[in-house]
């Protein structure tokens, strides 16, 4: 069953769609996949009886959603549409090649929204995987599409699916700073702060209603945190000197950030309303980029204690700092896996700046990048996935990397540059 | 660092007018052929000493020594190179006298690699500025040291002229009355 990875590559460009952002710059995001896993599993989503316009929106969606993932190969459903009772031919869709199908139905429900109707089947064993509805308003469709997807794909992969989360970045375009938030297929873009000043560092509260970050407007780097849907932003750290690389808790309560108030660039932690500061490293040297390990008890940074920057690993609260990467002169932007199993970070190597995974178990380490000005990686919440900033002919892009290197997504922004990139934690 | 170049552009504008005399035959010819970069022939004077960012002519007039403000470092150097002594002992010099005047030292790293680590880079050189500065007497509170890492390119480019330019710390006044450059 092993196939060759490089004959399964294919391009799928999704058509650039516009985005409508109160006044500000306009900006098209748009993906195309790079590279796909060795085994996708052959699955058929037929059409939804019901407001055929909905219906349209809802299965395009969950069809473009698994068929991003790298994981699942689309087995044409010939026009079909078939409701989620409707009897299965399993034979049938086996020997056309899908292992599993899903079928469903889009009703106006009783105060006028819409609810889509669903059910998973196992072709080769002839049972039903279970279903699900989901009640939307008729603007929402595109969601509903999304936790569709996320249920076919745990169902299939036995892992968490990520279609329903969001993304933040920043846009640099016509000498403007824009942070914005959107599905992690790209579309629904919208901008959270615009400035003419830089941002960057963004990163998700794990609740995912706020996110930190660094912001240039007061001529030095200051930290803020910004509730998405109120609008309303408070400083965390404005102390004299840099203010930079926030990191949340895992419990959201609390921030590890850098600050050169003391001389060089120094961890600390500081309540997340910017109470109770308290320093963390005390070296002679830089630490930052701090990033809470996913249980809370140490934090990932990066010093150059060692004479090169390098990733170590210290208790929450301090202590004796432990170095995790040795191979090569420059490791840096460490971020530990949510399901705490590895560590992302970026490595030069000959003069290139690459994505780096390593295995904590076994400390091994497998550069999952083929381009070579990679920066910010941030994992997917399920850990499959990871986001990096990286640069195509000479724009600054987005790219999606499993971690084992095989699946590779790029998300371009038509107007300008991209980077900056943090994946929002699971739907709630 | 537009802000920089605003007020050294008018104190040489400034220079240039009152330093230059009339052409003699001036009187009669057309106005159109006159010289000078100002149209009128009237050089324009902020009373009191001050350009227009409101600090003093000797820190703007490109003639003085203050009005140089840039710091360049080689690459992966954070140590103010020789060539830059004399003119951190003038700012230094200036400071003591002038203890009401304030600086923003903003350190600045070329584009490679990552943003958080170059913003740490850049308070590096920041930091080595402001010790330059503090051993010739300044005192702390006079002096913040802040990084912009790679985010405010002077120079746009992607080779190593470009990063030299980027590879910098510079020097932003402010006036006792908070008028100034930052």
């Amino acid at each position: 069953m092993k196939m060759n990875a490089m004959s399964l590559f294919f391009r799928f460009i999704f058509l650039p769609f516009f985005l409508l952002t109160a006044g500000f710059a306009q900006a098209q995001l748009s993906i195309e996949i790079t590279g796909a896993g060795a085994n996708r599993i052959p699955v058929t989503i037929v059409d939804f009886p019901g407001d055929p316009a909905a219906s349209r929106v809802i299965t395009s969606t969950v069809r473009a959603d698994l068929e991003r993932s790298g994981l699942f190969k689309l087995v044409d459903h010939n026009g079909l549409a078939l409701d989620e009772n409707a009897p299965i031919n399993h034979a049938d869709w086996k020997g056309r090649g899908a292992d599993a199908l899903a079928a469903g139905s889009i009703a106006r429900s009783a105060d006028g929204r819409m609810e889509a109707r669903f059910r998973l089947y196992d072709t080769q064993k002839g049972v039903s995987l279970g279903g699900a509805a989901y009640v939307t308003n008729a603007t929402q469709l595109r969601a509903a599409g999304h936790r569709i997807a996320d249920f076919i794909y745990e169902k299939l992969t036995g892992e968490k699916g990520v279609f329903s989360t969001r993304i933040a970045y920043v846009v640099k375009a016509r000498g403007q700073f824009l942070l914005q938030i959107a599905d992690s297929d790209g579309q629904n873009a919208a901008t959270a702060l615009t400035s003419t000043e830089p941002i960057i560092s963004p990163v998700w509260s794990p609740d995912g209603g706020r996110l930190a970050y660094v912001s240039f407007e007061k001529k030095k780097p200051v930290i803020y945190v910004h509730s998405l849907a109120s609008g309303q932003r408070h400083i965390v750290a404005n102390f004299k000197g840099s203010n930079s690389a926030p990191g949340w808790s895992p419990d959201g309560r609390k921030l590890a950030v850098v600050l050169s108030k003391d001389g060089f660039s120094q961890l600390y932690s500081v309540n997340a309303d910017g109470s109770g500061l308290q320093r963390i490293t005390q070296s002679s040297g830089i630490d930052t980029e701090p990033r809470y390990s996913a249980d809370g008890g140490t934090i990932y940074f990066t010093s150059d204690r060692g004479g090169s920057p390098q990733v170590y690993q210290i208790g929450a609260n301090g202590g004796d700092a432990r170095r995790v990467t040795y191979e090569g002169s420059y490791n840096v932007s460490p971020r530990p896996s949510p399901d705490g199993k590895s560590l992302a970070f970026i490595s030069r190597r000959e003069g290139r700046f690459q994505l780096a995974v390593m295995d904590l178990a076994s400390r091994q380490v497998q550069v999952v990048s083929d381009s070579n000005k990679d920066e910010s990686p941030s994992f997917a919440p399920n850990s499959r996935m990871i986001l990096i900033a990286t640069e195509v002919g000479g724009r600054g892009v987005l790219s999606a990397v499993s971690s084992d290197g095989r699946i590779k997504q790029r998300l371009t922004v038509a107007a300008g540059d991209v980077r900056e990139p943090a994946w929002g934690p699971y739907f709630q | 660092m537009k802000k920089l170049l605003i007020p050294a552009l008018l104190a040489a504008l400034l220079v240039g007018c009152s330093t230059t005399p009339l052409p003699e035959d001036s009187n009669g010819a057309p106005v159109e052929s006159r010289s000078g970069s100002s149209s009128t022939g009237v050089a324009p004077v902020t009373a009191g000493g001050l350009d227009a960012s409101g600090l003093p002519r000797e820190l703007t007039d490109p003639k003085s020594k203050l009005s140089q403000r840039s710091i360049y470092f080689d690459l992966d150097s954070y140590e103010v190179k020789g060539d830059y002594k004399d003119l951190v002992a003038s700012h230094a010099k200036y400071l003591v006298a002038n203890k009401g005047f304030k600086v923003l030292l903003q350190g600045n790293t070329d584009e490679r690699g990552s943003r958080e680590y170059n913003l740490a880079l850049g308070q590096k050189r920041a930091e080595a500025v402001k010790r330059s500065l503090t051993l010739l007497g300044v005192t702390e509170a006079q002096i913040e040291s802040v990084s912009l890492g790679e985010e405010k390119p002077k120079d746009a480019g992607h080779d190593e002229a470009a990063w030299s330019q980027n590879r910098r710390a510079d020097i932003l006044y402010k006036a006792a009355d908070g008028r100034g450059e930052f």
